[in-house]
């Protein structure tokens, strides 16, 4: 059976006052990956907190099929099945790579031999067996990234949420970073959810786009359409043009 | 030789007790970064409960396990009534929260029990002495050379190869994170105070053992000596904790043997002066654990 659709549904956060979102509807499904894109303060990274439940909602509602998941607990939100990876990574830095790839497994339920299996393969796939062993602290930044991407996929999400997940990746790590993503969606049968700066990643990577500026959807569709909207390139690539 | 061999089996003997005193406070720290200042009267709850089951004939081990099975519930219960209620809410309201319980436990043991040292059962092993390569020691100092191993060595594999240990460790380093990725946190504290209680109890047996009564204050000097090994060894590691727990023996033990008659009774002040020193030289202990140390 297909896992149901991830389906925000106008949904609003306040900081003090300040509406972050600002009605935003997003509906993500199995085996697509979105790309989430903006500019700085736009509101992506709140949107991923929000769905997980790391901010309360000041209004709408986030649901997994006919489920209301928003209101729940980050962690039975996590059981629920979605996972996330964070802007600045958060690995469990005195731990073995292994290890950080093993405790999602093992918060997920499964027994210490299962996650262990899981975790030698995520690592192989993600070519980061030969680190199997180091700490968490000791990789490169790269390295945690995807040590990062491993662990939440150890808890074998049916939505994978990444916040920036090439952000101080070089070249060929990125490239290596979206061979891997791109392949997620087939082999798992999950939905991704990816904020990035990298348009030149996201373009390639992305079946459809979601912008947001000011905490509201500006457009959304697929990637060229969007690509060529005034809106997202006033917003978003004018300014990002303008920069450079 | 024979002066090295007693002055090795004192510093192993006393600083296994320190160790584990050190790490049953470490492992909750570890987790809420919080001290539990109601530690010392886990020792002390399994002081009284040997004491309250001494008259009813069973096996000394039985009784023993009675005793460490009390101070592992102490400690989950410490957890309900000390912390949880106001965990999230801030550091001061905890470290009062559990300084009130720790005073609420040592009252009742006066009032309801007695001010007055009680004796507890010990086996003759306690009483006897062994000699080694011509060194005469107490046996229950050999008893907590061998506990502390066995000790060290079980939580040493919990840590690294169990579900729980592995589980344990990702809250202690972040909690959030830990719960975000879907690890039952209040279990995970449960067990902590659960693993605290079971060092607590056992090294209280065994402490008591030294003197074989129990009074309402025996913990202080127990929880004292825990909270200085973690900050000498290191706050952020079960390993500093270890290490700090040696360590404060090995002063104390030097002391003992190079202090004269008159100024041994100010060991204290001499150990204190030299943690004072080690802490100038290294402020967040001997062992950096990479953990941040903040509240996550």
């Amino acid at each position: 059976m297909p896992n149901p659709s991830l389906k925000v549904v106008d949904v609003a956060v306040e900081f003090s006052g300040l509406r972050a979102l600002n009605g935003v509807s997003l509906t993500l499904s199995p085996g697509e990956i979105v790309g989430l894109i903006g500019p700085n303060g736009s509101g992506k990274t709140t949107m991923i907190n929000a769905m997980t439940g790391q901010v309360p909602l000041a209004g709408g509602q986030v649901m997994l099929g006919d489920k209301q998941i928003s209101g729940l607990t980050p962690r039975k939100i996590a059981l629920e099945g979605l996972s996330r990876s964070f802007q600045i990574v958060r690995l469990f830095n005195n731990m073995t790579v292994l290890d950080n790839v093993e405790s999602a497994a093992l918060a997920h339920g499964c027994s210490l031999r299962v996650a262990r299996e899981k975790a030698q393969t995520l690592l192989g796939e993600f070519g980061l067996s030969p680190r199997a062993d180091d700490l968490g602290a000791s990789l490169s930044y790269g390295d945690k990234r995807r040590v990062e991407i491993a662990r939440a996929l150890a808890a074998d999400p049916a939505f994978l949420l990444l916040d920036e997940p090439a952000a101080g990746m070089n070249e060929a790590e990125t490239e290596a970073l979206l061979h891997i993503l791109a392949g997620l969606p087939k082999s798992r049968g999950l939905g991704l959810l990816i904020i990035d700066h990298d348009m030149s990643l996201i373009m390639r990577l992305c079946d459809r786009l979601h912008v947001l500026a000011f905490g509201k959807t500006i457009a959304e569709g697929k990637a060229d359409e969007v690509r060529r909207n005034p809106a997202v390139i006033e917003a978003y690539l004018g300014s990002e043009a303008a920069r450079a | 030789m024979t002066f090295a061999l007693q002055f090795l089996i004192d510093v192993l003997s006393l600083g296994g007790a320190y160790a584990l005193m050190a790490l049953g406070l470490v492992i909750v720290y570890g987790i809420l970064k919080l001290v539990n200042f109601a530690y010392g009267e886990l020792i002390m709850v399994a002081g009284y409960t040997l004491f309250l089951v001494g008259g009813s004939g069973l096996p000394w081990l039985v009784m023993a396990a009675v005793a460490v099975l009390m101070a592992i519930v102490t400690g989950i219960f410490t957890d309900y009534v000390a912390f949880r209620p106001v965990r999230a809410k801030s550091v001061t309201a905890v470290l009062i929260t559990s300084f009130a319980f720790s005073t609420l436990l040592q009252n009742a043991a006066l009032l309801f029990i007695s001010p007055r040292p009680r004796n507890v059962p010990l086996p003759a092993a306690f009483s006897q002495t062994v000699e080694i390569a011509g060194v005469i020691t107490p046996v229950r100092n050999l008893i907590t050379i061998a506990a502390a191993v066995v000790l060290l060595g079980v939580f040493a594999f919990l840590m690294r190869r169990t579900v729980l240990g592995i589980a344990m460790r990702a809250a202690a380093t972040n909690f959030t994170m830990a719960r975000m990725l879907g690890v039952p946190a209040n279990l995970i504290i449960s067990s902590a105070f659960a693993i605290s209680g079971l060092l607590a109890g056992i090294v209280g047996i065994l402490w008591i053992g030294r003197i074989g009564t129990v009074v309402p204050g025996i913990g202080n000097e127990p929880l004292l000596v825990a909270f200085i090994a973690t900050v000498i060894g290191g706050m952020r590691s079960l390993g500093g904790a270890v290490l700090g727990g040696f360590l404060l023996a090995f002063i104390d033990t030097t002391l003992n043997y190079t202090l004269s008659q008159e100024l041994l009774k100010f060991r204290d002040a001499f150990t204190f002066s030299l943690v004072i020193l080690i802490l100038l030289w290294r402020p967040e202990g001997l062992l950096k654990g990479p953990a941040t140390g903040q509240r996550t």
